[in-house]
């Protein structure tokens, strides 16, 4: 009896390990084909996506997601983080009770809500202000910073709360206001934990597809401007994976290795970060 | 307070901080306030339909479906999850080396994107394991998806349970086995409840990894082996055909209101928990 679950919680404990390898395994084996066909090189920095004219070179979808992800990290760290200060340092009671749900909820409504919202609300908006189609970087970049603000809020909020009461104490005995105690002596202490804030913030925003693919326009094209269309890696992979076939699957496949790579390096970082 | 630019640098900065928190809960209450407005008034009788047309477009057959994956995924993921956090907490030795590598695969589980878990589990599941596109397929993607955020948050159950708990249950001689089931898993079980909300609220959002494992069919499956769109899939799917943007609205709403009565009891719960460990 003992022995019995002593070995079957073991192997529930081993099942985590199981499936990483069994990811990592079946992505491998049905993505790096495409690599040999089409050449690394080629395929990474090939500008041009023309499935049916047998070139695949995801060079603009690279650009596309850095554009889109770089929007919304400008947008949605500032933001993200003051408000985690405000959680932390300056919110009443009673108002930190309601912007606390508040953020709980953000951080739980689906992503195609918001890309439905973001298509009926944002696009439009957009469009009339700066004309185009509307769907395009911008929007895109919009409506990620909105997703990724309870993301950062909460990591944030529980780095500044961790920082040492005498610090702050000690800035506010060298007669330093409130305001400049938190900003000069606890924000600086909660750097790390701010760091890691933002780059899960950013592999939140990176991995996002079903939003983006509903307000990017999605056009294979290296954008130019901020009002282009893009399209990012993950929703190349969502719009063409339902009919691909051969190479061309082979290659959405490698299409989706890549960004397992990116995002693998983006946790190696924020792990990295979060140790200091 | 002397120096009078330092005094208005504070002023300034206390007044961003405020804005910033402002302008996250408006573009929420926006949002909300947006999809209510023009939802409410399209939720029609003919949404609940038990068969979807392309005239109705009803959300029914969509909603049983969600209700089918969850319980699925969450038969699959609830026993693995707490089954790893009993060993994590409960049996592992300090500094053993499978504990960091557990550790490790659960964090990369959790930082894997959606679309990639989707893409696995149509290579995987519907076709080496022969699963086809089907409920069952999807389940078993989602499964491995909230594996995570089942085992973190059990973990942290578990370990919120004191030692006092574990210390008489053996005092009484009962072995570790008895003392799990008896003792320390009852004790953890609204922490374990709360984990199973968020998983919930994951299953119900999650639209990117079903796409290619459990399709698109609009009808309710007959079968874990038949083909079936849930909620938010069914979202996506009308939103982008143009011709049903009042049911869309209609159809965000209610998985709105799902997410939100989820958040709503998930805290209710966690506030009992806290009393009672208070006591």
């Amino acid at each position: 009896m003992e022995r019995t679950f002593k070995i079957v919680f073991t192997a529930a404990a081993a099942l985590a390990i199981a499936a990483v390898g069994t990811i990592c395994l079946f992505l491998i084996v049905e993505g790096t084909p495409a690599f040999g066909k089409i050449g690394l090189w080629r395929f990474l920095a090939g500008c041009s996506w023309r499935p049916g004219e047998g070139s695949f070179g995801i060079l603009p979808m690279l650009a596309g997601s850095a554009a889109v992800t770089a929007g919304a990290v400008v947008l949605g760290v500032p933001v993200g983080i003051l408000t985690a200060v405000f959680l932390a340092a300056f919110s009443p009671r009673n108002i930190e009770r309601a912007v606390r749900p508040a953020v709980t909820l953000m951080a739980g409504i689906p992503s195609v809500v918001y890309g439905f919202f973001g298509m009926m609300t944002i696009v439009p908006i957009v469009r009339s202000l700066f004309g185009g189609r509307g769907m395009c970087t911008l929007s895109a970049s919009v409506l990620l910073a909105m997703m990724i603000l309870p993301t950062i809020i909460v990591v944030a909020e529980s780095a500044l709360r961790a920082v040492p009461r005498p610090i702050y104490e000690g800035a506010l005995a060298l007669g330093a206001t409130h305001e400049r105690c938190v900003f000069a002596a606890v924000l600086p202490a909660a750097k790390s934990g701010v760091w890691a804030a933002v780059v899960l913030g950013i592999g939140r925003a990176i991995g996002e597809t079903m939003a983006v693919i509903m307000v990017a326009g999605n056009q294979p094209l290296l954008p130019k401007s901020l009002l282009d269309g893009v399209r990012t890696l993950t929703t190349n992979v969502v719009l063409e994976m339902g009919y691909a076939t051969d190479l061309h699957r082979e290659a959405l496949i490698a299409t989706a290795l890549v960004l397992f790579i990116i995002t693998l390096l983006i946790n190696g970082g924020f792990s990295l970060v979060k140790r200091k | 307070m002397k120096n009078d630019s330092r005094y208005i640098g504070s002023k300034a900065l206390r007044a961003l901080v405020w804005g910033a928190a402002a302008l996250t809960v408006a573009m929420l209450l926006a949002m909300i306030a947006n999809l209510l407005v023009k939802g409410l008034p399209n939720l029609k009788p003919s949404l609940f339909a038990w068969t979807y047309t392309s005239a109705n477009a009803s959300l029914l057959p969509a909603a049983v479906n969600t209700l089918t994956m969850t319980v699925i995924a969450l038969a699959v993921a609830l026993p693995a999850g707490v089954g790893a956090a009993v060993y994590l907490v409960e049996y592992a030795q300090r500094g053993n080396r499978f504990v960091g590598l557990v550790r490790i695969a659960a964090e990369t589980l959790a930082g894997i994107p959606s679309i990639v878990y989707g893409l696995f589990g149509a290579i995987f599941f519907v076709r080496r394991l022969g699963c086809g596109k089907s409920i069952l397929a999807g389940a078993l993607t989602l499964a491995v998806m909230i594996l995570p955020l089942v085992l973190r948050t059990a973990e942290e159950a578990l370990k919120a349970v004191p030692d006092l708990y574990r210390e008489g249950s053996f005092g009484l001689g009962a072995g570790r086995v008895r003392t799990v089931f008896a003792v320390i898993l009852p004790a953890a079980a609204p922490g374990l409840f709360a984990g199973v909300l968020l998983s919930i609220g994951r299953i119900i959002g999650e639209s990117a990894a079903l796409v290619f494992t459990s399709g698109t069919v609009a009808q309710v499956a007959q079968s874990l082996f038949d083909s079936g769109r849930t909620l938010s899939v069914h979202l996506y799917a009308i939103s982008g055909e143009g011709l049903y943007v009042g049911e869309t609205y209609a159809t965000s709403v209610v998985l709105l209101v799902f997410v939100i009565a989820l958040n709503a009891f998930a805290h209710l719960v966690e506030r009992k928990f806290l009393r009672r460990s208070a006591n």
